[in-house]
């Protein structure tokens, strides 16, 4: 049988069959690929189409070919995309994969394809730029809604960041009130880049005539929960402050008061209470699991004072005991939270000596004081704290 | 940080010679004098940089407030040019960064006694008596698809840049920056470029000016690159026979005869 075939048909034509069958094929693959496929000078004006392109645009080969430039076709946006991004590309690299366009129909609608784009050159024949599409019509729409999604998440995040902001200025002072003898400044840092609720507080308030009380604490963790305790704590302490005169009693109730609180935040809290005395000032301090406060006199080195006293919120019958010492013209005392002394940079913490140091050098205004333990304390980490950082700095004056 | 650095700064050619300052239009970066540069290097002192926010400049230089308009970007240029102690200098600009160099001229008159456009347009919208060659509702289309990010802005789809054994001539050090620009940062530089009108400061230029109009430019059609020529002082038009926007790239051979020309 098989001798006789080949009898029949001899092997030249069976090749040439095979050859024009292959050929059909490709043709037939080009023409109605399920992708559209568009070939173009390099200088963008199209040479030829395939029928899938035809069909999907409603453009006609014929009246493209020669004519028109493959840009013409792209919405307005990836018009000046393609000259001003893919042209650059194909000269530069020779080929551009998943670009996102828009093809005008000859209808005017708009089709979204993603575009693989590749200059063939050599192979004795002109270059070419040869460009495969695909129709990415959901995609496209799939895409839109990750950006509304996108958008919907960082106008979220920004409402997020704002009300941090607004609930932190309201519980930071900011700017201390005015006391005749008294230069009052403070300066708050919250950690990291800022955008969140810190723990630290401060409040400077006035209890009768020449009688001021200066509040500075840090509730432990951060967030919305540590700000609504730092609300609670500085409401407290006026309340206390209004009935009871000794800061250690003022913390004592204060302790009761965060125990019963739902939250089951504790607080290290420092209670300064500054009476007029002649041109000086009586203080009586009142320490809370807090940093002792730093005093400098104007004449001396700086050291810190007060009694150590037990963390507030955490313990029934707390240990806390006033210390006394007096504020003349001159002499600095400086409170501030741990974010100062725990500032770290590597494995070296920023500790009391380095705290002393500074303050003996900064012999100024109460203001300068403390921007320049600030200033210092960010430059050993690099402006980048970890902990929020608050400080307060009084200085008498005549 | 000092400019140089800010802007990745490219010297090239010797150092006592007049020095030629390459500023790259909206989209790529410095690389898009690549085949142009290098040929002036034997006679000028080459400057090639990055504007903020594009190519290998230092991600502090771009600030999108001072970056939205091409003040932002000419004050860039008249800085770098002034620490680098430049006069008498040849700006070249592409596309935008030729209204660029006329700000930067404008703002510091000795900086450049040459400028050489490159596909320039001071307006790209059409006006009444004026072709800018994009109707208002196009260029509106053009940044609401930006502002969308559906088109190859995005991140996602900005073009990869792969390397390429069939064109060594763009050597190793081409890297991922080219063309691949932050999708915030096209889409307000987009803005600063597509909506600005210059016109009114071409005939404050005082300085000769050459003007490169490829015969086919979707982005700065011919009748753009003859207002311009026409608007300046000292305008001179030379057409390249060249199509598209990048002739730079498309065809450096004839962009360089037609520099050398005005430079001699």
């Amino acid at each position: 049988m098989s001798e006789r075939r080949v009898a029949v048909h001899p092997r030249r034509p069976v090749e040439e069959d095979q050859a024009a069958a292959a050929a059909r094929e490709a043709s037939t693959l080009f023409e109605r690929a399920p992708c559209g496929f568009v070939l173009t000078s390099p200088d963008g004006v199209i040479g030829r189409v395939n029928q899938t392109f035809e069909r999907w645009t409603g453009h006609r080969g014929s009246a493209l070919v020669g004519q028109t430039r493959f840009a013409d076709l792209l919405s307005v946006g990836g018009r000046i995309y393609y000259e001003t991004h893919l042209a650059p590309l194909l000269r530069m690299q020779g080929s551009a994969r998943e670009i996102a366009l828009e093809l005008v129909r000859a209808d005017g609608q708009r089709l979204p394809v993603l575009a693989n784009l590749e200059l063939d050159s050599g192979h004795g024949r002109p270059d070419t730029v040869q460009i495969a599409l695909m129709d990415a019509t959901e995609r496209r729409q799939y895409e839109r809604e990750l950006m509304l999604e996108k958008t919907r998440a960082e106008e979220s995040e920004r409402r997020a960041r704002e009300l941090a902001r607004t609930l932190q200025r309201t519980l930071i002072p900011p700017t201390p009130a005015e006391i005749p003898g008294l230069d009052v400044a403070a300066v708050y840092r919250p950690a990291g880049l800022g955008d969140e609720v810190g723990g630290d507080f401060y409040d400077v308030f006035q209890v009768g005539p020449g009688d001021w009380i200066v509040a500075l604490g840090d509730i432990c963790g951060k967030g919305v929960e540590a700000a609504v305790v730092s609300s609670f704590v500085r409401f407290t302490l006026r309340a206390s402050a209004a009935r009871l005169l000794d800061p250690a009693e003022i913390l004592a109730e204060l302790n009761r008061a965060l125990l019963v609180h739902e939250s089951e935040r504790f607080a290290t809290v420092l209670v300064v209470r500054l009476t007029r005395s002649g041109d000086a000032w009586e203080v009586t301090t009142g320490i809370g699991g807090h940093p002792l406060p730093v005093l400098r006199p104007a004449e001396g080195p700086a050291r810190t004072f007060g009694t150590p006293g037990t963390l507030i919120g955490a313990f029934e019958g707390p240990d806390l005991v006033d210390s006394r010492s007096r504020l003349g013209p001159g002499d600095s005392i400086v409170l501030y939270t741990d974010g100062v002394t725990e500032g770290r940079r590597g494995r070296t913490m920023y500790g009391d000596e380095r705290l002393l140091r500074l303050l003996d050098l900064h012999r100024d205004s109460a203001a300068e004081t403390a921007q320049g333990l600030l200033d210092d304390v960010l430059d050993f980490q690099d402006g980048r704290p970890r902990d929020d950082i608050a400080v307060v700095a009084l200085r008498g004056t005549s | 940080m000092e400019a140089a650095r800010r802007h990745n700064v490219v010297l090239s050619g010797p150092p006592d010679r007049r020095p030629m300052v390459f500023a790259h239009g909206f989209g790529c970066d410095q690389n898009m004098w690549r085949f142009v540069a290098p040929e002036f290097a034997d006679d000028f002192r080459v400057v090639c940089f990055d504007h903020a926010g594009a190519g290998g400049a230092h991600p502090a230089a771009y600030d999108p407030e001072r970056h939205a308009s091409l003040q932002g970007y000419a004050d860039d240029v008249v800085a770098l040019c002034r620490e680098l102690g430049l006069e008498d200098a040849v700006f070249v600009g592409h596309s935008v960064s030729a209204m660029i160099g006329v700000l930067a001229h404008l703002a510091a008159p000795g900086l450049f006694s040459q400028i050489v456009m490159v596909c320039p347009s001071p307006r790209y919208i059409d006006d009444d008596d004026y072709t800018g060659g994009f109707a208002e509702a196009e260029i509106h289309e053009l940044l609401d698809s930006l502002d969308s990010n559906y088109l190859g802005w995005s991140s996602a789809m900005a073009p990869v840049i792969m390397g390429n054994p069939d064109r060594p001539q763009l050597g190793h050090e081409l890297t991922a920056s080219f063309c691949r620009t932050d999708p915030d940062v096209a889409r307000r530089f987009a803005r600063a470029t597509f909506l600005s009108d210059h016109r009114a400061e071409l005939p404050r230029v005082t300085v000769p000016t050459l003007v490169l109009q490829c015969t086919q430019d979707a982005i700065a059609p011919v009748a753009v690159g003859e207002y311009v020529a026409r608007s300046l002082p000292d305008g001179r038009l030379a057409m390249l026979d060249a199509s598209g926007h990048c002739p730079n790239l498309s065809a450096p051979d004839a962009t360089v005869r037609a520099m050398r020309r005005f430079v001699a």
